[in-house]
């Protein structure tokens, strides 16, 4: 009688420590997208107040290219009215496209190329790229990492007891911007 | 990574506590040689102390060491700004948690490692000539490289085998000089009668010899596969294999060796400084893998995982499981990137804005004095430049000096 009692209680303390393993390693993962996403944050905010200045520095020079610095702008001012993350990474797409138009056009301006402000304003902005670009990729990998323990048994049954949801990948471009299936599990 | 984090940690505790019996069997026949019969504990103290000193040094202050023997000067951002964007965005792509310190040594050979306790007091050493021979994407597979040493805790390991192995071989010299020149006082004082004298002498002479061989020993402590690792890591993190693989074929086709590289240090580099050039490619040595089959593995790759460097590394060692398991589970499934200087004069045009932005910082450093022309050339004025005049060499335009 006692050795049945001991196995269960056991067996029962053995279930606890297993859950509780798995409810911190989701928690831990959820907060590694999140500093991931605050990662992508800082770069994609530098590049927004990084602009401003460069349409100032272009607006002397670019006289013919009006409909292509009005398009940067506007890429702009919708990323403030993006709400959530999934219209957010939409908004700054747009953006990453209308200011590669503004380079490739600049290439005809060679008394804009040949400014220092203007050399030092792109290396800045490409790096910045460069850097939205990396901090995206690590992001995605932390996504996937919480999405596969969301969605993989036995991860799957604490993740819906306590509402672990997936998160959204930082795709940009069209083909593979499709939504994430949803897992519910209520 | 965990498996290989925590055998880097293991090791470093081992090391830590081979280089304490060594030391301490070193100090006792030392003790008994010089002193006479009983003065071994002393000697043990003593070493205990040293080996005590070296392990606190190594573990508060050994990258600084290490920084400081290499001849490394810190820069920010403004000396060179490519360099240090070039670090931000890999530290990105690793998610490290803080970037590390930048550091440039003066030196034509290129080459470049990594030091450092915890990633997040970390630093990257780069060689002036590794700037002045890559192109941005080269440089890139670099960085990538060290920075993967640094978030797979290798940094630590390869800390604690530097100043130690560096600390053995200069006590194991100080000890054999004393012997030759100043002889052991037992010998005179027993005039040959005492046969256990005579054995002590042997065992010390034999360990002070074999002291630098056993901390070169040390070193196979650290295998190669965490340069496999580090490579594979660049190429995830870059996502452009080619870059880093192009970069070794740089940096092993030069004929320069670092002038501040030693024993000590060789294995931090990125390609193993103390090599010749035939043996480098076709060889490697015991902590670095033939540098010719690790651009190949990194060519063949069919993709930018983990697991596309495992089965190239299988493809061309006929060897399996070089990368630790948990590296291959997890695997990000990114596609290649193109890189940022694909085409030939565009990276050229990179690598010349490095090297220009190198003879900047350089020529500030030794306080030259930039006096821009008309005609687009920058005159750089030597501290003791005499004249008050200096003639653009381009042009002809006399620039007057302030003084």
């Amino acid at each position: 009688m006692l050795i049945v009692l001991l196995i269960i209680l056991g067996v029962a303390l053995a279930l606890i420590g297993w859950f509780v393993g798995v409810y911190n390693s989701l928690v831990g993962l959820r907060n590694q997208v999140k500093e991931a996403w605050a990662q992508v944050d800082v770069q994609l905010k530098r590049r927004f107040d990084l602009i401003p200045n460069l349409m100032e520095t272009v607006k002397g020079y670019m006289h013919h290219e009006r409909e292509t610095l009005e398009a940067v702008t506007q890429a702009r001012s919708a990323i403030g009215g993006a709400g959530n993350i999934p219209d957010r990474i939409k908004a700054e797409g747009g953006l990453t496209a209308a200011l590669g138009r503004l380079f490739a056009v600049s290439e005809s301006y060679p008394d804009l190329k040949a400014s220092q402000n203007f050399m030092a304003l792109q290396e800045e902005l490409t790096s910045t790229e460069n850097k939205i670009g990396f901090a995206r990729q690590f992001y995605n990998q932390t996504v996937m990492n919480l999405n596969n323990k969301v969605q993989m048994f036995p991860g799957n049954i604490v993740a819906g007891m306590f509402n672990f949801q997936n998160e959204t990948f930082f795709e940009v471009t069209e083909e593979v911007e499709r939504e994430a299936p949803k897992v519910k599990f209520d | 990574m965990w498996e290989q984090i925590a055998a880097n940690r293991r090791k470093s505790f081992v090391l830590v506590m081979a280089t304490a019996a060594l030391l301490m069997a070193l100090g006792y026949s030392l003790g008994e040689y010089f002193g006479g019969r009983g003065f071994g504990w002393y000697g043990l103290a003593a070493a205990a102390v040293v080996w005590l000193i070296m392990t606190l040094i190594s573990w508060f202050q050994g990258d600084q060491v290490m920084l400081a023997v290499s001849g490394a000067h810190r820069i920010e951002k403004e000396d060179l700004p490519v360099l240090f964007n070039v670090v931000e965005e890999m530290t990105l792509a690793a998610g490290l948690p803080q970037m590390p310190a930048i550091y440039i040594i003066d030196d034509p050979a290129p080459n470049a490692f990594a030091t450092g306790r915890r990633p997040e007091t970390a630093a990257v050493a780069v060689t002036s000539g590794l700037l002045r021979s890559l192109t941005r994407d080269e440089l890139q597979g670099v960085i990538a490289h060290e920075i993967g040493h640094i978030r797979n805790r290798d940094i630590q390991l390869m800390l604690f085998a530097g100043v130690l192995a560096g600390a053995i071989v200069i006590l194991a010299e100080v000890g054999l000089r004393g012997m030759w020149f100043g002889g052991g006082r037992s010998r005179s004082r027993r005039s040959g009668g005492n046969e256990s004298a005579g054995i002590i002498a042997v065992i010390a002479i034999v360990l002070a010899i074999l002291a630098p061989i056993l901390a070169r020993l040390i070193y196979f402590a650290i295998s190669r596969k965490r340069e496999y690792l580090a490579d594979a890591s660049s190429a995830v993190f870059t996502r452009y294999p080619e870059g880093l693989a192009s970069a070794l074929e740089k940096i092993s086709a030069s004929a320069q060796r670092p002038t501040h590289a030693t024993r000590a240090t060789a294995p931090m580099y990125i390609v193993d400084p103390m090599l010749r050039e035939g043996a480098m490619a076709a060889q490697g040595s015991a902590t670095h893998p033939p540098v010719g089959q690790r651009i190949q593995i990194l060519r063949s790759m069919g993709g930018t995982d983990f697991g596309a460097y495992q089965d190239s590394y299988t493809l061309a060692t006929g060897k399996k499981g070089v990368l630790p398991p948990s590296a291959l589970t997890g695997d990000g499934g990114v596609g290649p990137r193109t890189a940022a200087t694909e085409s030939a004069p565009a990276g050229e045009a990179s690598r010349r804005n490095l090297a220009r932005q190198v003879d900047d910082f350089f020529y500030r450093k030794g306080g030259y004095d930039r006096i821009p022309c008309d005609c687009g050339t920058v005159l750089k004025i030597p501290p003791d430049f005499q004249s008050s005049h200096a003639t653009c060499p381009r042009c002809g335009k006399e620039h007057s000096l302030k003084s």
